[in-house]
C-alpha cells in the first residue's frame, strides 16, 4: 500500500490525533498527539490491510537546538514495517521536556522493550506502561542523558 | 632438532635460579583473553592462524582468569565494562602482567567521550602498551616478545626489603 494511504487511514480511524504529515524522499512520516500512540499502533499492527508487524525503530529526537523549532523538546520517533504487503510509515510525537512520558508500545511490539529502555537511557524520554524500565547501556547508577543537547561530549 | 642435533655432548650447564626460573615464566606466558572489540579480532588471528603460531612462544590462550599470568586486553574498554576488566584483573593469581592492545585499551583512542574509559590504566596496572588500529599481529607479537624481556629481568623469588 502507498505510504500516503496508509497515513490516510490513521487520519480517517483517529481524527483529530493526527497533527500532519510530512513526505521526503518518498518516505512519509505522521505527525500524532502522544495520548493514543498505543492504540495507533495496535491498529496498525491488527488491521488486515495493513498488518504493520516489525517495529524497525524506536528512538527520540532532541529539537531543543534545532533553528526555528518551537514545539515539545523531544519527538519519538517508530518505523513500521509490514513484512507480508513490504510496506513502511513512520509514526512521530512530541513529548514536553517538563514531562517527557509516553505510553509504551512493548505490548504491541515485543521488540519496543529494548528500544525504549535505550531511547530512556540516552534520551530521558520514560515509557508509561514499560515492563523493565531500567537502563540498558550505561551503569545503573548513571546520571544524565547522553544524548541530550546539553550533555558534554567528555567531562564526565 | 635439526641445528642443534649432536652439537653438543653429553653435559650440564650453570645458571642463576633467577633466570632459570624466569626463563620458565616468560616461555609460558598463558594469556586471558579480554577482547572488547575489533582489536579482539586481531588478537584472534594472533591466537589461531598458522602464519604467527601463538604457541610456540609457550602462549597459550585460557579461558579463565585463575589459570592465566597476563590479561590481554584489547578493543575500547567502555565505564560499564571497566569493573569487570578489574574483577578479573583481581581474580588472577600473581606475578600477573597486562598487555593494553589497541589505541583503545592504550588511551581511549579516538573515543574520546564520555562513556569510554581513558586507557585501561585508569582501571588496571599496564606493563605493554602496543599501539596501533588495530595492531598488526606481528605488533603483537613484539608485544609479547618485550614483555618476556621484561620477565626475564625480574627478581621474582625474592622480596625487595
Amino acid at each position: 500500500m502507498d505510504p500516503a494511504q496508509i497515513a490516510k487511514m490513521i487520519e480517517e480511524n483517529f481524527a483529530g490525533h493526527v497533527l500532519g504529515t510530512a513526505t521526503h524522499a518518498g518516505q512519509v512520516g505522521v505527525m500524532l498527539k502522544k495520548d493514543l500512540i498505543k492504540d495507533i499502533c495496535r491498529y496498525l499492527r491488527d488491521e488486515p490491510s495493513l498488518r504493520m508487524d516489525h517495529l524497525a525503530d524506536l528512538t527520540a529526537v532532541d529539537f531543543s537546538r534545532y533553528p526555528g523549532d518551537t514545539g515539545p523538546r523531544f519527538e519519538v520517533v517508530y518505523n513500521l514495517i509490514s513484512t507480508v504487503y513490504r510496506h513502511r510509515i513512520r509514526l512521530k510525537a512530541r513529548v514536553p521536556e517538563e514531562d517527557p512520558r509516553i505510553d509504551s508500545v512493548s505490548s504491541v511490539w515485543q521488540t519496543a522493550n529494548w528500544h525504549e529502555r535505550e531511547t530512556y537511557d540516552l534520551m530521558g524520554v520514560k515509557f508509561d506502561g514499560h515492563p523493565d524500565p531500567r537502563r540498558i547501556l550505561l551503569p545503573e547508577d548513571w546520571e544524565g542523558h547522553p544524548l541530550r543537547k546539553e550533555y558534554p561530549l567528555k567531562g564526565y | 632438532m635439526g641445528v642443534i642435533q649432536n652439537l653438543f655432548e653429553e653435559g650440564y650447564i650453570t645458571t642463576t635460579i633467577d633466570s632459570f626460573l624466569n626463563y620458565c615464566r616468560a616461555s609460558s606466558i598463558w594469556p586471558m583473553s579480554f577482547g572488547l572489540a575489533c582489536c579482539a579480532i586481531e588478537m584472534i588471528q594472533y591466537y589461531a592462524a598458522p602464519q604467527h603460531d601463538f604457541d610456540r612462544f609457550g602462549t597459550v590462550p585460557r579461558p579463565s582468569p585463575r589459570q592465566s599470568d597476563l590479561l590481554l586486553v584489547a578493543g575500547t574498554l567502555s565505564k560499564k565494562m571497566a569493573p569487570v576488566l578489574r574483577r578479573v584483573y583481581d581474580q588472577m593469581p600473581e606475578p600477573r602482567y597486562v598487555i593494553a592492545m589497541g589505541s583503545c585499551a592504550a588511551s581511549g583512542g579516538i573515543f574520546n567521550t564520555y562513556s569510554v574509559v581513558q586507557g585501561v590504566d585508569n582501571i588496571v596496572p599496564v606493563d605493554v602498551y602496543i599501539p596501533g588500529c588495530p595492531p598488526r599481529p606481528e605488533a603483537l607479537m613484539d608485544g609479547i616478545i618485550k614483555l618476556q624481556e621484561k620477565i626475564k629481568k625480574e627478581k621474582y623469588i625474592r622480596k625487595e626489603k
